[in-house]
């Protein structure tokens, strides 16, 4: 689905698409002030010897959607990563380099993001690459990476069953969010539960995931409802969801979706008291264009919240709305994307260069103070210990945590370790 | 019976929301042929208006602030179709291929100014208090802004048939776009009620915005949420006529009910475009066909 590199200029991606498609794109990439011309002529393989350093700077990419759907998710990350690398540089840089950011926009389409992030790699020579939200442009994203035997770092919860040696998962997998999220559920007393989900695969994997749960910890599943990414009419699904009675809904709606699925909840006359919606890929941002009026009371589970007291995360939420304004919030896509550009510049630190291999042998165990809390690289799959925490939505639009985990939970994106989850 | 009336209920509920992001389009598209596919930022504009009203007018006069987005809105909408209509539109008229294009284009530049201005992160518009809840009668409630819904595209309609058959400058619309030569023969200045007609008709899609406002999210990608739809009512309509997209809203809002909750959501909205497309076989017109005596 890519082009190789030095292929060209980004226009040209879309012709097999037909004129209307490439007309529309030209205008698209003309708005968006893409102007990022692909140079010609790669310069030297990005596996071999230590990609991104020039004489004064180490090139890293950032490759987040900053147009179409997505943007709205994907813009405030790209900042938290600015943010990251402006401190970094400001306390003496990586091996007595600056780091020097590549912004590629991903445009909410998914091959633009492998196409994207060839050019990074080839055309850029970037050290690492921190990018992608959806699971779907991470997946696009993934052969590239692995054949240039380059290296990306993915800030996003998701659905699990997936360890690339080229990447590194800095959000949650399963086991450090959906399944605390259904533990908190059980433990309020509510073993009813309604599945709702955008229709793609992230919502429908976890939903596998969790009937699995659900089986085996005495949780009956009582429908399961998926809609497309983007849909703005809920009030079928909320008769449904009437009609069936259950305790809860587990949310799996990504988007605007979200939006419009708690607005009209709200209008249905449906409160959290009688019936809480957990969500897991609602965090404060979302919050912000959902109306906080809206979905106060209704439980979400993640790692990190603005309001989360760990020692790093005042400085954080100070540092990040003085740069990028007071009405700014943090949330954990938003953390986890500074705590990425982190734990990339620690592991060049210590392996003294930015080799990939050596990088990632320098990754294994590595930890860092976060804002969450302290986070470990698991060197087996890449991804990182986190502490699972249920919060509930306040009225004025922070979320409050109700249930923290002791200590951070080892990442299991197989469910390797849990009985009930053979056979997924 | 239960469930049965709730569903048509919310049927109806579609149906008019799928009529007020139409009725827009039965001007530009129905009546003057231009894919205006930048209608949808226009709603989206009309979304911004209602954000940006309420900021001025702070949190306690949220109920004011969202009828004053009704006009200001539909002023909002028609003065940025009026510079579409004046810049680029006018040098394309009859080429319905080329509209489709340069509109896209300018959609596309709309989207990329909203988030410019107002940043890529959904906003918030609060809903004002007496559309909080809704109606509970035997069993079955029907949210306020819903009723607020119906209410407004019933007003909207009747306006617009009062103005195209009613008012002289309706009937000069109807003259133009029926028979443009005849019409300029007659001393009918064909350019002007281009012009108005076009202002009418991304006027209402800034009404529809504010409407939008109580159903779903505002961000700078509001109006791709909605556009298609928009195009399948009028299509299904037959264009030009008001009467037809109503009972096209109608039909399609009750069909996309039951369906989806006899299925899911996703097969509601494919089997909804099977049906709209094996119907388009057998009446390509649509429901109603404008009468006209045009020769081309």
């Amino acid at each position: 689905m890519y082009h190789e590199p030095g292929y060209g200029r980004p226009g040209m991606a879309p012709l097999r698409r037909g004129p209307l498609a490439l007309a529309v794109l030209v205008c698209a990439l003309a708005v968006a002030g893409c102007g990022a011309q692909v140079k010609d002529g790669g310069g030297e393989g990005p596996a071999s010897g230590t990609p991104g350093v020039t004489a004064d700077s180490i090139k890293v990419g950032i490759l987040h959607s900053l147009s179409g759907t997505m943007a709205i998710s994907e813009v405030s990350v790209r900042d938290a990563e600015l943010l990251a690398i402006e401190e970094i540089n400001r306390s003496g840089g990586v091996l007595g380099k600056k780091i020097e950011p590549v912004v590629e926009d991903g445009a909410s389409d998914w091959p633009t993001f492998a196409e994207k992030a060839q050019k990074l790699i080839s055309s850029d020579n970037v050290a690492a690459t921190f990018g992608g939200w959806t699971s779907a442009s991470r997946k696009a994203m993934l052969p590239v990476f692995e054949r240039n035997k380059s290296l990306l770092y993915y800030p996003v919860q998701y659905e699990g069953l997936e360890a690339s040696p080229y990447i590194f998962y800095s959000g949650a997998t399963t086991n450090q969010q959906i399944i605390p999220g259904l533990e908190y559920l059980k433990e309020q007393g509510k073993t009813r539960v309604f599945l709702l989900g955008s229709d793609y695969v992230f919502p429908r994997t976890a939903n596998k995931e969790i009937k699995a749960w659900a089986k085996a910890n005495g949780m009956e599943i009582l429908g399961e409802e998926y809609t497309p990414l983007g849909n703005t009419e809920y009030s079928t699904t909320i008769n449904k969801i009437k009609a069936a009675k259950p305790d809860a809904v587990f949310n799996t709606l990504n988007g605007d979706s979200n939006v419009a699925f708690f607005k009209q909840l709200k209008a249905a006359a449906v409160t959290p008291r009688q019936l809480p919606v957990l969500s897991v890929s609602v965090a404060e941002e979302e919050v912000r264009g959902i109306g906080a009026a809206q979905i106060a009371g209704h439980p979400v589970a993640w790692n990190y919240y603005q309001s989360t007291d760990e020692p790093k995360n005042a400085e954080f939420v100070k540092a990040y709305k003085g740069k990028y304004g007071a009405d700014r919030v943090t949330d954990d896509p938003i953390e986890a994307g500074y705590v990425q550009v982190q734990l990339w510049a620690k592991a060049v630190n210590k392996a003294g260069t930015t080799n990939v291999e050596k990088v990632k042998q320098a990754s294994k165990g590595l930890t860092y103070e976060a804002p969450e809390g302290k986070v470990t690289v698991d060197g087996e799959n890449q991804h990182l210990y986190k502490t699972p925490r249920i919060g509930v939505v306040q009225p004025d639009g922070l979320i409050k945590e109700v249930s923290t985990a002791d200590e951070p939970v080892k990442p299991d994106p197989y469910l390797k370790t849990y009985p009930w989850a053979k056979g997924l | 019976m239960e469930i049965f009336v709730s569903q048509v209920l919310a049927g109806l509920g579609v149906a008019s929301v799928l009529l007020l992001i139409a009725l827009g389009l039965t001007f530009t598209f129905g009546q003057m042929n231009v894919i205006n596919m930048a209608h949808g930022e226009f709603i989206m504009a009309g979304a911004y208006t209602t954000y940006v009203l309420q900021g001025l007018l702070g949190a306690s006069l949220v109920g004011l602030s969202f009828l004053i987005s009704l006009p200001v809105a539909f002023m909002v909408g028609g003065v940025l179709g009026l510079i579409l209509e004046r810049t680029l539109i006018r040098h394309l008229y009859g080429r319905p291929l080329d509209t489709l294009l340069v509109t896209w284009g300018v959609g596309l530049m709309l989207q990329q100014l909203a988030r410019d201005v107002f940043g890529a992160a959904n906003v918030q518009v609060k809903t004002p208090a007496w559309l909080d809840g809704g109606l509970t009668v035997a069993g079955v409630t029907m949210p306020w802004n819903r009723l607020f819904i119906i209410l407004l595209v019933t007003a909207a309609v009747v306006a617009i048939w009062a103005f195209v058959n009613k008012l002289p400058n309706g009937r000069q619309m109807r003259a133009v776009m029926q028979n443009r030569p005849l019409a300029s023969a007659s001393g009918i200045a064909t350019g002007r009620v281009d012009r108005r007609t076009f202002m009418i008709g991304s006027g209402l899609g800034g009404v529809a915005g504010v409407a939008i406002t109580l159903l779903g999210s505002i961000g700078p990608t509001l109006g791709t949420s909605y556009i298609i739809d928009a195009f399948l009512v009028v299509v299904v309509g037959g264009l030009g006529q008001v009467r037809g997209a109503v009972l096209a809203a109608v039909a399609l809002g009750l069909l996309n009910a039951f369906v989806e909750y006899a299925s899911e959501a996703s097969i509601a909205k494919a089997l909804l475009l099977v049906a709209i497309v094996a119907f388009l076989q057998f009446r390509p017109q649509g429901l109603f066909v404008r009468r006209t005596r045009a020769v081309a």
